[in-house]
């Protein structure tokens, strides 16, 4: 078992508590993982990414080679495209469909998901209406994870310990909208699939 | 076993905590900061009392944590790259009167320049100082080498460099954890000399110190992190040092059985290992993450040994960090690639934050220098550095902390007028005030905006030694109080902030202006705090 994962963003859009999440429970099923995050400059609103890699046995690089990637996993439209040149052929992109709008030359939209549609194997959802009908409108980053969880070969109550483990420490309310948020995520991918 | 999920960082800071350490000494710097934030967080040094504060700068730390160590307690170092810079009077002369507790220097090299303004290679310092250098591959191996290094300084009465680069200060990575040891109990040095580098002394002591360089190549402690395999084929030997390890077996998987390959992970170089594998091998492909080190010591002035493939050759690119791409090419394996990048994908690069005070008060600086023209504003290392991008491009220098200041003294001298320097907070406190004391002692014409956001903003918020106390330190190295100002950097006040701007830069003298607002995400954070994240996974 290998899954290369690429989490993209804009910084302060929550993709380390996506990293987060899967690394604890790929480390509860006992899986190989390394995870390189971006910290420091690129954190003040710039593109900020995560090479995510979980495997049954050692990994090597904590860097993922292009074209390798089995899946894309971005917060923000624009970002999910940044990292196309590691995406393999097999790969899955899956990305929430709302623009984060910080830069004068943001392009149209309507473009970008054209470019997106392209991909063989995507998903787009509205994250961010899915997180508020679950109760947090800031837990759009959980329902992305959520909707690439058919993707990671693990059990998916491993990702839902994670995330009680993960938020535990800020109440059951916070939890609860997490777990609303990381199904509901899930249901809408896998119904998109169909 | 207890096993933890750890960034680099952390698995560097876990394991010192575990190796008994007593005082942790910093200055922030990506991608450093996360060791001395791991233990300022973690249980175990509240438990165990470990001195855990930030210091004014890089070099103040060293030689704190120097301290520590004469009195015969285990001290550990953090800072980036270029703070070793900052340090190295410190470090240099530490191996000379060499240490009495356990000593590491942890130095985070940032090929690439992901966040600094430059790319050096750490790995020269130990050389330079004659001290033994670890530079792990992975984060176990960060974890284990921090017992051994405090061990191998202890045994050698000598500092001990721990080379990073950002990878693997960044990659988090299950870590088994070893159970812990007592901290030393407080013991002066035997020779009530050894601290004391006068001539005469320091003489003999650098000798002594040149040769135990020579012997320490054999230890074991050195030479278990340096290992050589034998390979099927004699065609291409590699040597790999540090993380560049993970990239060439990323690419060779199991066919690396056709290499003999050369790991070293810790310095001065294993020379009979190198003579071991260039003797076998018709050829050499040296991988190292960072500047070619070990290559140049290698092909020396002659290059006319064995043919030897690295940076210098073109065959791995001279400068940058190295990815599998890049090692792949090297060892000559076909390249994959996914699809190209849509041509509509446009940068973004980082910007102030919505309601950041340097973005206020480099408006109003815009408006007050207009009139002189361009080119009058130095400025310095931090989150207001990103003036330098649109729509301000309102600075002219960023060098090295403090260099606002002196810059601008400098070109005052040379005739420019008005000239301004803009610097933060935290970097003031690292090594403004020096050269504000110069500034002060010749009266030189110029105008030093401090701007002062209650933290140390762009490695993510940490405490600054600045907060609350930059008046008093301006009055008290002698500007002079009627040029000593304050601002708000709100945009209703921009007017005014303009105004008295413009007045400074017409006195012919020192002046400060401090333009003080809570940096807005430590303020956030702040009001919100209370989320930490357990990352334990026993
Ligand atoms: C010698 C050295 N040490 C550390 C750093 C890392 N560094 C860059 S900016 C900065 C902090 C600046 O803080 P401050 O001056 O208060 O400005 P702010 O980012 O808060 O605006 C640090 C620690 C560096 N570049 N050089």
């Amino acid at each position: 078992m290998k899954n290369d994962i690429i989490l993209a963003g804009v910084g302060g859009q929550g993709i380390l508590s996506i990293a987060a999440s899967i690394g604890l429970a790929a480390v509860a099923n006992d899986l190989f993982l390394k995870q390189s995050e971006v910290h420091g400059m690129s954190q003040r609103g710039g593109d900020v990414q995560s090479h995510l890699r979980l495997s049954d046995k050692p990994v090597s690089s904590d860097l993922i080679p292009y074209g390798k990637a089995d899946l894309i996993i971005s917060v923000e439209p624009m970002e999910s495209l940044r990292y196309l040149p590691w995406l393999s052929d097999k790969g899955w992109l899956v990305t929430n469909s709302n623009p984060f709008i910080n830069i004068p030359d943001y392009p149209s939209l309507a473009e970008i998901l054209k470019e997106i549609k392209k991909i063989k194997n995507h998903i787009i959802i509205d994250a961010d209406v899915i997180a508020k009908e679950s109760g947090s409108a800031r837990s759009g980053n959980i329902v992305i994870l959520g909707a690439a969880s058919p993707f990671i070969d693990m059990p998916f109550t491993s990702l839902e310990n994670a995330v009680r483990k993960l938020f535990g420490s800020k109440g059951d309310h916070i939890v609860d909208t997490n777990l609303k948020a990381l199904n509901a995520g899930r249901e809408c991918s896998i119904g998109l699939r169909i | 076993m207890k096993k933890l999920l750890l960034l680099g960082d952390e698995a560097i800071a876990k394991a010192a905590l575990d190796a008994g350490l007593s005082g942790m000494y910093a200055y922030p710097g990506t991608p450093s900061t996360e060791i001395m934030e791991y233990i300022q967080s973690s249980e175990d040094s509240s438990d165990h009392k470990v001195h855990r504060e930030w210091s004014s700068n890089e070099k103040t730390a060293i030689e704190a944590a120097l301290g520590m160590s004469y009195a015969g307690k285990r001290a550990m170092v953090a800072m980036k790259h270029v703070g070793l810079n900052v340090a190295a009077d410190g470090f240099i002369n530490s191996a000379i009167t060499g240490v009495n507790g356990g000593l590491i220097i942890v130095s985070a090299d940032d090929p690439s320049m992901h966040s600094s303004q430059n790319e050096q290679d750490s790995r020269f310092y130990g050389k330079f100082a004659f001290v033994p250098c670890f530079e792990p591959s992975n984060q176990q191996e960060a974890y284990d080498m921090v017992f051994d290094a405090f061990e191998i300084s202890e045994k050698y009465k000598s500092p001990v460099l721990f080379r990073i680069t950002t990878r693997l200060a960044h990659s988090r990575a299950s870590v088994n954890l070893r159970p812990g040891l007592p901290q030393k109990e407080l013991s002066l040095p035997v020779d009530p000399l050894q601290f004391v580098l006068l001539p005469a002394i320091a003489r003999g002591k650098y000798k002594s110190l040149l040769s135990s360089y020579e012997s320490l190549r054999y230890d074991s402690l050195i030479s278990k992190y340096n290992n050589f395999k034998d390979g099927n084929k004699r065609d291409l030997g590699i040597i790999t040092c540090g993380i560049a390890y993970n990239y060439f077996l990323e690419n060779v998987g199991d066919s690396i059985d056709n290499f003999p390959v050369l790991k070293i992970t810790a310095y001065p170089f294993p020379k009979d290992l190198i003579k071991h594998i260039t003797g076998r091998c018709k050829e050499i492909l040296i991988l190292e993450e960072g500047a070619p080190v070990l290559e140049e010591a290698l092909r020396g002035i002659l290059d006319d040994g064995i043919k030897i493939y690295g940076r210098l050759d073109g065959t791995v690119p001279r400068d940058g960090e190295l990815n599998p791409a890049i090692v792949a090419k090297a060892i000559g394996l076909p390249l994959s690639y996914g699809q190209a990048v849509p041509s509509l994908v446009k940068m973004r690069p980082p910007s102030f934050c919505n309601g950041c005070g340097h973005a206020d008060m480099f408006n109003s600086l815009i408006d007050a220098i207009k009139p002189y023209g361009s080119g009058h504003v130095f400025s310095d290392i931090g989150c207001y550095t990103l003036a330098a991008l649109p729509p301000y491009n309102i600075i002219n220098s960023c060098v090295d902390m403090g260099a606002s200041v002196t810059m601008a003294i400098g070109a005052s001298d040379a005739g420019l007028f008005p000239s301004v320097a803009v610097i933060g907070d935290s970097t003031f406190t690292h090594s403004g005030m020096t050269g504000l004391l110069d500034a002060v002692v010749k009266n030189s014409s110029v105008t030093i905006i401090i701007s002062d956001n209650s933290t140390t903003g762009m490695t993510g918020g940490q405490k600054s030694q600045a907060t609350g106390r930059i008046q008093q330190i301006c009055k008290g190295i002698g500007v002079n109080p009627d040029h000593l100002r304050s601002i708000v950097p709100l945009r209703k006040n921009h007017s005014e902030n303009v105004c008295t701007l413009k007045e400074e830069f017409e006195y012919k003298g020192v002046s400060v202006v401090i333009a003080s607002r809570e940096c807005i995400q430590t303020a956030t954070r702040r009001k919100r705090s209370g989320n930490s994240m357990n990352n334990s996974i026993s």
